[in-house]
């Protein structure tokens, strides 16, 4: 199978978020940048398929903080091929950066092969303007599934679960080649050794894709950007842990609950 | 400015989702303030009785069709796109659920209109729509207009009272024909969540664990605890993702939406689709390292501490209070 991965950094939330002076957008100076979640979920899936059915894998990621030492944890996990756009993530909207992945798909960089899966993660935590793996099944003309944990390849289609609610989830058979927005993995995604990432940054090379940002794709604009006002605030115990445990045994007692 | 509103109904085998009412509710309350038609978009297979809930919408669209269940964007997003324009729909909403998930991204991208996600609020401002959405797992809010009202807008299920969108009175049904077609994308079948460890939608007590429990060594403290209180472990995506936990546990957008008597959240941080599962519970408890955690918003009680080093000594202090 010919397997692309799209990756996308996005701010830590663990971290806290600040709002720049412009108001309009996240203060950058202190953010840290890790790998938005499902697309690691993604990556760990095309792994998977790729060690069951054969294949390549190929991740593309466009410009961003830290998103070589993405690039190259991919390798050293098992990624054949690491493409990176250099144009600046954080001044495209979705629509862009999805407009740009479908670029390189289409041209000579990626290549849709008859067997060929794009697996994006399904969504990101800054997607106000929607996630990029629907864009691109538009973009591209490919069938698209989102919110995809389990692919297996039958009969040279695929079938995917995708995820509804209350724990209910959906088989579908789709044709190749096609879209994917993978929410998670079969399995976790997998550990490798900080050793093995850093002897693949000196043997490995990140390629290079010139792609220019598409002119009319303007990110939605946002008129301000603010923290939530919080509304019911939680009654806040204190003291030692000892304390904070009596405190809460106290609570279920009084109301019953033990 | 007088043009129609179309509101996707969302139903699962059968059953209406709330977040319908909801959908309604924001387009009723847009008509009030700009005018036009609110149209409820009813698509499925034997879904045509559910139009009867619909009455807070001027009109029912239905297709009833074998081939409309679960069916996929390529079907729904070019049957949306002919609505707009019969109906000349300048506003769509969509809930913003696994199940419609895509759907408004495809449909803005045909239509070209912008699409906004994660919507929590809207509000008519001087002619224009300003939506909220939150972003960043609800750390952050950001306003964006709409400044001829068209778009397509994801609604957060769960941000907007269901109660404005429901109604007694008996809409009219406009049948919809849906164009023949060789999907590429086909609806096999449903799987059920396996509940034949533990249903954790019938417990009075949960014991609820995310990242802040740290390796899957800690879930058997957080186990421990669970039994001396009488109920069962659940978890958040993380931990199920990482394999601690099996997926029938999981509690969220995608896991089971519970409401038990007690939810002790240990090492949650709050993420939006976590708390659309278990802001039924009736007493909420969270304890999380991090003192601006958004699950101290939804929690009745919280303790900014961590969760590890209060785990057995809440099962200590419980044990006590029971021999008492």
């Amino acid at each position: 199978m010919n397997l692309f991965v799209l990756l996308k950094m996005v701010p830590d939330t663990v971290e806290e978020l600040n709002i720049a002076s412009d108001g309009k957008s996240l203060d950058s100076e202190y953010l840290r940048f890790k790998l938005n979640d499902p697309d690691e979920h993604a990556l760990e899936e095309a792994l998977l398929l790729k060690e069951r059915a054969g294949g390549k894998v190929t991740v593309v990621a466009l410009d961003a903080p830290e998103v070589d030492d993405a690039l190259f944890m991919a390798l050293a996990k098992g990624a054949d091929r690491a493409v990176k756009i250099p144009a600046d993530q954080a001044s495209l909207g979705t629509v862009a950066t999805a407009r740009m992945f479908a670029t390189f798909l289409a041209s000579g960089g990626g290549q849709i092969t008859p067997d060929t899966l794009v697996l994006p993660g399904s969504q990101a935590i800054d997607d106000l303007e929607g996630e990029v793996a629907a864009y691109l099944g538009e973009a591209l003309s490919l069938p698209y599934v989102g919110v995809v944990s389990s692919v297996s390849p039958v009969n040279g289609k695929v079938v995917v679960l995708k995820e509804f609610s209350g724990g209910m989830r959906g088989e579908f058979e789709v044709t190749l080649p096609a879209v994917l927005g993978i929410q998670s993995a079969e399995k976790p995604p997998r550990y490798v050794p900080v050793a093995k990432v850093r002897a693949v940054m000196k043997s490995a090379k990140i390629e290079t894709a010139d792609i220019a940002p598409p002119e009319s794709a303007k990110a939605l604009a946002v008129e301000r950007m603010y923290k939530p006002e919080v509304a019911g605030r939680a009654q806040m115990l204190e003291g030692t842990p000892e304390d904070i445990a009596v405190r809460i045994a106290s609570l279920l007692a009084e109301r019953g609950i033990i | 400015m007088s043009t129609g509103i179309l509101v996707l109904v969302e139903h699962l085998k059968g059953t209406m989702a709330d977040i319908t009412f909801e959908m309604l509710g924001v387009g009723r309350k847009v008509a009030a303030a700009q005018g036009g038609q609110v149209h409820a978009v009813l698509l499925g297979k034997n879904v045509a009785a559910l139009a009867t809930r619909l009455g807070a919408a001027d009109s029912v669209l239905l297709a009833d069709e074998p081939s409309l269940e679960q069916a996929s964007a390529e079907v729904i997003v070019p049957l949306l796109q002919q609505l707009m324009a019969q109906k000349q729909a300048s506003l769509v909403l969509l809930g913003g659920t696994n199940a419609s998930f895509g759907l408004g991204v495809q449909l803005s991208a045909r239509m070209k209109v912008p699409f906004v996600n994660f919507c929590k609020g809207a509000r008519v401002e001087g002619g224009s729509l300003v939506l909220t959405s939150q972003l960043f797992s609800g750390k952050i809010l950001s306003d964006v207009k709409l400044a001829d009202g068209k778009g397509i807008v994801s609604i957060y299920p769960g941000a907007f009272p269901a109660e404005a969108g429901r109604s007694d009175k008996t809409p009219p049904v406009e049948k919809v024909a849906v164009p023949p077609g060789s999907p590429k994308v086909v609806f096999k079948r449903y799987i059920e969540p396996d509940t034949s460890d533990v249903d954790i939608t019938k417990q009075s007590v949960l014991v609820a664990v995310g990242r802040g429990v740290q390796n899957a060594d800690n879930i058997s403290l957080a186990e421990d605890l669970a039994k001396t209180l009488g109920g069962a472990v659940c978890a958040s995506r993380p931990v199920i993702d990482q394999g601690w936990l099996p997926l029938s546990r999981q509690v969220g957008k995608s896991g089971m939406s519970v409401a038990p008597k007690l939810y002790l959240a240990l090492g949650i941080s709050g993420a939006p689709e976590h708390c659309e599962g278990m802001k039924g519970a009736q007493l909420i408890v969270a304890i999380n390292t991090d003192p601006k955690a958004p699950i101290f918003d939804v929690a009745h009680y919280g303790a900014n501490a961590d969760c590890l080093e209060i785990i057995e000594l809440l099962k200590e202090a419980v044990e006590k209070k029971k021999t008492k």
